[in-house]
């Protein structure tokens, strides 16, 4: 066997360089060709997702919209100890501390707590680095499952606590399964 | 009687003028929806239920854009090509069959704005006409890009106007008539011209792709390499009204090819129904029946769009002047030997 003959692939196609002839030259056959494989296209299933209803599943690995997270008994884990800031390598975080006041004891857990915590998302790069970086577990991608959405404001894209921290359904549905 | 006539005619005008304008503005709205199926896609569906109001939304963008006008010394011409070409495109349904008639208190009410017996003649001088609106506004323009596209488009029309004209040839000497009602009438039942002018039935149909600038043949608006070809400079409704032309004339264009070859109005049963069942039911079905054959032509223009991608100039010409051409000469003189023989 010579090796022009040889397709290792098994989708080798010899090249024709022929002229067309008069029926070719015409088009029509290669038309109804192409007509025919269109036609097969217009009772295929569609392949779009409608978005706002309906929502491409999502890989568990998938690093969406950060979720400030809290424990079994809804408290905010964040300590503002500010690693994540540290470690992001686009500076997207930044957080003001403050002190936890007796009373407040369900709602925070640790005795300092992020007063004012941010996530510029147009910086963010979704690298994850803030979530490896945290030593008190508060900070996931993977978990809220939620897409940052487009805006027509920059200053839409300043996440605050409102945005990020776990919501208390998830958190009274977390304790529930534990 | 004089002044019936008036109202009658009036009334038919209008619901033909009205009939075409929602048609272009829907066909905008298949031609997007049929690219999004054919693409596994499934198109506009936001405005309304399944985006039916997407035309209505479309034209109102048109209509709130900002009126730009080029600095050119033909202001004048500027405005009047989109002009034209709406107005070109609009004319030819004057003489098109769209019914039977219709008998109203009495009355007969033909359903046709005026059936002149040239009308073949006048479809083919008001489609060339057609052209002006492209090369004014190219021309008025004052833009290399669209100036090279008015060009184009005038070649283009020329030359498959040619291989048009001669593949109808052959169908006049079959019908003996230039009226389309009459040939209309001549294709009563299933004695439809396709089956015995198929060769000048394709011809036409390749023609009539190149008349309307329409995929394989718009070159005069190929994006790649004329920006938006004749209406690069154009904006707004001015525009709107280019597009708008087009999808017009290829509703119109698609009502030329079922009158002439696909049997018009015409189906099989129709006599029976009209004598069981009354005329003016018989020829309503006979509307519905027309309109359903150019909705399909309406959906084959769209189905070749998104299909076969555009030709190149050289094969445009090639295929209209070497083979078209000939193609529709033999099928006369084939036409011309059948004739003789079977008369
Ligand atoms: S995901 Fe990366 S870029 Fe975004 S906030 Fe965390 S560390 Fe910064
Ligand atoms: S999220 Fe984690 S790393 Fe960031 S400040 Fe809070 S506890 Fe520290």
């Amino acid at each position: 066997m010579s090796l022009d003959t040889v397709s290792l692939s098994g989708r080798k196609k010899e090249v024709v360089n022929n002229k067309m002839n008069f029926w070719e030259s015409l088009y029509l056959i290669a038309i109804a060709k192409g007509l025919w494989i269109t036609l097969g296209h217009l009772f295929t299933r569609k392949v779009t997702i409608k978005y706002p209803e309906q929502v491409r599943p999502v890989s568990p690995i998938y690093r969406g919209q950060h979720l400030l997270k809290r424990d079994e008994q809804g408290r905010e884990n964040c300590t503002a100890c500010g690693l994540c800031a540290l470690s992001c390598p686009a500076e997207a975080i930044t957080m003001k501390a403050a002190e936890r006041k007796p009373g407040e004891e369900h709602l925070y857990r640790e005795e300092k707590y992020a007063e004012i915590y941010e996530i510029n998302m147009l910086r963010c790069i979704f690298c994850g680095l803030c979530e490896e970086a945290c030593p008190k577990d508060a900070i996931y991608l993977t978990l809220s499952k939620k897409f940052v959405k487009a805006a027509s404001d920059r200053e839409d894209f300043i996440y605050g606590k409102d945005r990020l921290v776990m919501p208390l359904e998830m958190a009274i549905a977390n304790t529930k399964t534990n | 009687m004089d002044q019936a006539i008036i109202i009658e005619k009036g009334i038919v005008i209008v619901a033909v003028f009205a009939i075409t304008m929602l048609m272009a503005m829907y066909a905008t709205l298949a031609e997007r929806k049929i690219a999004a199926w054919l693409q596994d896609r499934i198109g506009p569906n936001r405005a309304g239920f399944g985006g039916i109001l997407q035309p209505l939304a479309d034209g109102l963008k048109l209509f709130s854009k900002e009126e730009f006008m080029p600095d050119t010394p033909n202001k004048f011409l500027f405005l009047v090509g989109p002009a034209i070409s709406m107005s070109m495109a609009l004319m030819t349904s004057a003489v098109i069959p769209w019914g039977d008639k219709l008998i109203v208190g009495g009355r007969e009410v033909i359903l046709q704005a005026t059936d002149i017996n040239a009308a073949l003649l006048y479809v083919f001088a008001v489609l060339s006409v057609g052209v002006y609106g492209i090369m004014i506004g190219g021309w008025a323009s004052n833009n290399k890009y669209s100036l090279m596209s008015a060009m184009r488009a005038a070649s283009q029309m020329i030359s498959y106007e040619v291989a048009m004209g001669l593949s109808v040839i052959a169908l006049i000497m079959m019908s003996g008539t230039l009226s389309l009602k009459e040939i209309a009438l001549q294709q009563q039942g299933m004695n439809w011209n396709v089956f015995y002018q198929p060769l000048g039935f394709i011809i036409f149909l390749v023609c009539s792709f190149a008349e309307t600038n329409r995929t394989p043949f718009d070159l005069a608006e190929c994006e790649a390499e004329l920006i938006g070809g004749y209406h690069t400079e154009y904006s707004s409704m001015r525009m709107g009204f280019y597009l708008f032309a087009e999808y017009a004339s290829m509703f119109i264009s698609s009502a030329i090819l079922a009158v002439l070859y696909f049997g018009a109005y015409n189906y099989p049963g129709m006599e029976w129904m009209a004598q069981n069942v009354g005329v003016n039911v018989a020829n309503g079905i006979g509307i519905g029946v027309l309109f359903l054959k150019i909705f399909f032509f309406i959906f084959f223009y769209m189905w070749v769009r998104w299909t076969i991608p555009r030709f190149r100039y050289d094969q445009l010409m090639h295929l209209g002047w070497k083979i078209l051409i000939p193609l529709a000469i033999v099928n006369i003189i084939i036409t011309g030997v059948v004739i003789l023989l079977f008369q």
